[in-house]
């Protein structure tokens, strides 16, 4: 019988995927689209700001992104398209209603696989299929920025830099069914839409996502503002919590908004459906229906290795684990670093100090493949694995350069010696062992009467006392040779 | 000067001859203006005018100034058209204090012609209004009598033209706005095949049904105002779709320039009106009033002493009543969203101390919008919403296919039609504004060629009691020039 207690019973997730493309100009207007490191409302012009008699016109490169995307999510690409308007107001959104999609959207019924969470467990399948309801097109609106807190502030101020930003919004069916999935989902969205070169992730507001979330069969809540990817788990986590309380109690969990506050990690309700808002869809009579039918076959050839494929490629040509294949695959920039360092390494050797030294080094400092690239190449790093091979370097000179490298520049040769780093003679091991001993006669006498974790007490010493420069195997021989 | 009957053209030649003094012209405009009781002005744009009067008498002689089509004529623009550096209000207390940060495609063709911007006319708030009585800046007077309206929503172009306090005015039309007060106001008016002219930078009230048209005091004018603004322009989409679908090659007019760069009219009028089938829809002259029939039917006479082929035909498929709800529900319901972004916000009315922004907001909608802008709001608010959308907009638009279909079975037998413009001539003010459903059957005959997209032009054919009626020749898509050329051939015949 299978535990009544996993977290994923039950539990069904749809949602709703913002991701900005990155065009150079915004959807309706000229202005350009690189507003991230900008002062505010520089970026706008009268048609982005909503000026009275200002008109869009329709960015033919952001349908064609469009299409990319659901071309990759393997949707089926309608023929023609219509822009609706989409009627609320909020103080962000200059022209009190948002440009989008509502029937004839881009794409319908498209598919993305992803790895279970649970590895094969809990009776879902290794891969787990979760479709796509639809991907259209809309406006980004602008953003409210507080001085200080929303609570505290006096006032908020309105910046329409991002308003007229391209989405593609990109809207799952239920099939989600615990906050790691979603994760684990997400991950894979984002790791496509890199691919396609039509998404920045490492840009902030990049994604954004609303999650439709019910437990047990019963009423939905939908959660708006998970603006940070990271935040997914927690925020979905909080409310599948919060249902299932509800539930437990014998109350009924209503249909309804609900708003994620990022600084407490908690859900809010925002309105009740009878408050909902009426949208008041209709034509945006100012733009014209689009066929796209005509450029689908030109896009599809755009498309390049996904993912997925490549994950299974790098397995079969590089033996290389399914684990680092992940790892690797998972960031188009990570994956052709790889490549190429393994065109001209050892490529078992290459997964493994691209995907677990160089990945988690830049995960432990936040940046991306494509921003450390402009410091560490690819041949820089093939010369770093040469000197490690050969043993010029051990394996924590090698990680040296690497944080080197990424830190401050420069080339493995002039690092090695400027810092070094190169491996020392037997001579000056035997030296260094020696020392060790006569400092440490206790961890010598612990080690003879038989507590064999004294070695490695003893082997941290030489390691100190030679800056790492020592290959820690060798080290180890020497001691239990010389005690 | 001169003012009374002096046209585009004659200004464009005098300046050039050396006979008119621009900076003159634009003065005695100005004291004109300020002389008057018709309140057809909402901001004037007078030291930035004689600025550019002055450079105008400087540099007419060099080249590209002597190719300048409008060089030095004054032109009056409709409040709702966006003007850089200008006070553009849309006649609303909303829009108080707004000055555009950039200029219409219109306004920008025009500038470069060389036209000589006078000022923003009144009108009827965000045009909804067919007698300029809704503006927040008090009604415009109708020249022909002070105590009668101007017809509207762009009765300050309509009776500045009149008054000649201009000598070219824009106006838009949504459901009649140019032709109505070109009726009332006894000036010719055109509204343009619906994607003709670009709307970028007219401050939408109906995006699916305006056009921005010429105003003038005779027909040659209009044709050469026209000629300038239809530019194409790629910022309107509908413009772009439209122009590009269109099989024929259009042409504003029959307006030629020689080498000098002096206009040439190359229009035969025998030839022209000779063998020009014209149709008389009875279900457009049934209702009017007795003078106004018997005026548009003198008209029509005169196009058929001349050689023209006069039928009355019957539009049976075209239910006024039908045409004039799907119109409104049309209009109002676009109106409801494009109005949605006056909040204060970003531009236009401030009150006093700032709450939160919901209170702030409704607070600034509540003081700015006139009755009948709210009117409109709410009606169509009402017809987008869910569970409304289908009976009421869909149908709307169902309709407006209908009635362009019952356009284009008329136009496979006949060249143009011909009606009268307004059922009416002008009323007293105050006489209808109390009640909103009498003035919107007021627009029986204008709205249903809005919802057809054809072009159409008002010109004065008569009076009654002194006061001006317009005959509304109606063509066919993209064909304003044969509906000018007869305008033309009915001006001439008319002496």
């Amino acid at each position: 019988m299978k535990s009544e207690s996993t977290n994923t019973n039950g539990v069904k997730i749809g949602l709703e995927c913002h991701a900005q493309l990155i065009t150079k100009s915004k959807l309706f207007c000229p202005c350009s689209t690189d507003y991230h490191n900008s002062e505010p409302n520089t970026h706008v012009c009268a048609t982005c700001l909503g000026l009275p008699g200002a008109l869009p016109v329709v960015n033919e490169r952001a349908i064609r992104y469009g299409i990319k995307v659901a071309l990759a999510l393997n949707c089926e690409v309608q023929p023609q398209i219509i822009f609706y308007r989409k009627n609320y107001y909020y103080p962000d959104l200059p022209r009190g209603f948002q440009i989008t999609q509502y029937d004839f959207p881009i794409a319908l019924n498209g598919l993305v696989q992803i790895e279970s969470a649970s590895g094969g467990d809990g009776g879902r399948e290794r891969g787990i299929r979760i479709r796509i309801r639809r991907v259209h097109m809309e406006e980004d609106p602008g953003r409210l920025v507080y001085k200080g807190t929303i609570d505290t502030a006096k006032y908020s101020l309105v910046d329409y830099n991002r308003s007229g930003i391209p989405l593609v919004e990109i809207v799952t069916e239920p099939d989600l069914r615990s906050p790691k999935e979603v994760r684990i989902f997400l991950g894979e969205l984002r790791s496509i839409l890199g691919y396609l070169s039509v998404f920045d992730g490492d840009l902030e507001g990049a994604m954004r996502v609303d999650a439709n979330i019910s437990v047990g069969g019963g009423e939905r809540a939908e959660v708006k503002n998970i603006s940070s990817y990271k935040d997914v788990e927690r925020a979905l986590s909080f409310e599948i919590t919060r249902q299932k309380n509800l539930v437990r109690r014998g109350l009924k969990v209503t249909l309804e908004t609900r708003h994620y506050d990022e600084v407490r990690g908690i859900t809010l309700s925002m309105r009740t459906k009878e408050f909902e808002h009426d949208y008041r869809y209709f034509p945006e009579p100012d733009l014209v229906p689009i066929r796209i039918s005509d450029m689908v076959s030109e896009i599809k050839g755009e498309i390049p290795e996904l993912p997925d494929e490549k994950k299974r490629r790098f397995v079969s040509q590089y033996s290389i684990a399914r684990e680092h294949a992940n790892t690797l695959t998972y960031d188009i920039n990570i994956a052709d670093f790889y490549e190429e360092v393994a065109s001209k390494m050892d490529a078992g050797l290459s997964a493994v100090w691209v995907a677990d030294v160089l990945k988690g080094e830049l995960n432990y400092r936040g940046i991306s493949m494509r921003e450390a690239s402009k410091r560490v190449s690819a041949d820089d790093f093939v010369a770093m694995l040469r000197y490690f091979k050969k043993g010029v370097i051990t394996e924590r000179g090698a990680t040296e350069i690497i944080r080197e490298m990424l830190d401050h520049g420069g080339k493995p040769d002039e690092i090695i010696k400027r810092k070094g780093l190169a491996s020392i003679g037997s001579a000056e091991i035997e030296k260094a062992v020696l020392e060790v001993i006569k400092e440490n006669e206790n961890a010598v006498e612990d080690y003879r009467t038989g507590k064999k974790e004294a070695l490695h007490f003893l082997v941290g010493q030489v390691m100190r006392k030679t800056r790492g420069r020592a290959n820690p195997k060798d080290v180890s021989k020497w001691i239990e040779e010389k005690i | 000067m001169k003012l009374d009957n002096l046209t585009a053209i004659d200004v464009v030649e005098g300046i050039k001859s050396g006979n008119i003094s621009c900076e003159e012209l634009v003065c005695e405009i100005y004291e004109r203006i300020e002389r008057s009781k018709l309140n057809c002005f909402i901001t004037l744009n007078k030291a930035n005018a004689l600025e550019k009067a002055i450079e105008v008498d400087r540099r007419k002689n060099e080249e590209d100034y002597r190719r300048k089509k409008l060089l030095g004529v004054p032109i009056a623009i409709k409040d709702s058209i966006s003007t850089r550096g200008l006070q553009t209000t849309c006649a609303s207390k909303i829009l108080e204090g707004y000055i555009p940060p950039y200029d219409a495609a219109v306004i920008e063709a025009l500038k470069c012609e060389g036209a000589i911007i006078i000022g923003k006319t009144n009108m009827d708030e965000f045009c909804m209004g067919t007698t300029t009585e809704t503006s927040f800046y008090g009604p415009t007077r109708n020249p022909h009598d002070l105590s009668r309206v101007p017809g509207g929503s762009s009765g300050g172009s309509a009776a500045a033209i009149s008054a000649c306090e201009t000598v070219l005015a824009l106006g838009s039309d949504t459901g009649g706005s140019i032709r109505c007060p070109a009726s009332f106001c006894g000036v010719v008016g055109l509204k343009p095949t619906y994607g003709f002219v670009s709307r970028y930078g007219l401050i939408a009230y109906a995006n699916s049904l305006e056009q921005i048209g010429p105003m003038a005091s005779n027909v040659t004018d209009t044709a050469l105002l026209l000629e300038v603004i239809s530019a194409k322009d790629e910022r309107d989409s509908m413009e772009v779709k439209i122009k590009n679908n269109a099989a024929m090659n259009y042409c504003a007019s029959s307006l030629k320039w020689d080498e000098d760069a002096n206009i040439d009219i190359d229009i035969d009028i025998d030839k022209e009106v000779k063998g020009m089938k014209i149709g008389v829809p009875k279900e457009f002259i049934e209702g009017v009033s007795p003078a106004v029939k018997k005026s548009v039917w003198n008209a029509v006479h005169k196009f058929e002493d001349s050689g023209a082929i006069v039928e009355e035909i019957s539009m049976r498929g075209l239910n006024l009543k039908y045409a004039l709800a799907s119109y409104y529900i049309i209009a109002i319901s676009e109106a409801s969203s494009n109005l949605a972004r006056f909040d204060g916000l970003r531009y236009g009315l401030r009150l006093g101390k700032d709450e939160n922004w919901h209170t702030t907001f409704s607070k600034i909608r509540g003081e700015g919008f006139g009755e009948e802008v709210k009117r409109r709001i709410i009606l169509g608010t009402y017809a987008l919403s869910a569970g409304y959308y289908g009976k009421y907009y869909l149908k709307a638009l169902k309709v407006r296919t209908l009635i362009k279909n019952e356009f284009e079975d008329a136009f496979k037998k006949q060249d143009m039609l011909a009606m009268p413009t307004m059922p009416f001539v002008a009323f007293e003010l105050g006489e209808r504004i109390k009640d909103p459903l009498s003035l919107y059957l007021a627009d029986v005959n204008t709205v249903p060629i809005n919802l057809a997209g054809v072009p159409s032009i008002s010109i004065p054919c008569g009076f009654s009691n002194g006061l001006p009626i317009g005959l509304q020749l109606v063509g066919k898509h993209f064909e304003e020039n044969e509906i000018l050329k007869a305008g033309f051939v009915f001006e001439t015949l008319s002496g």
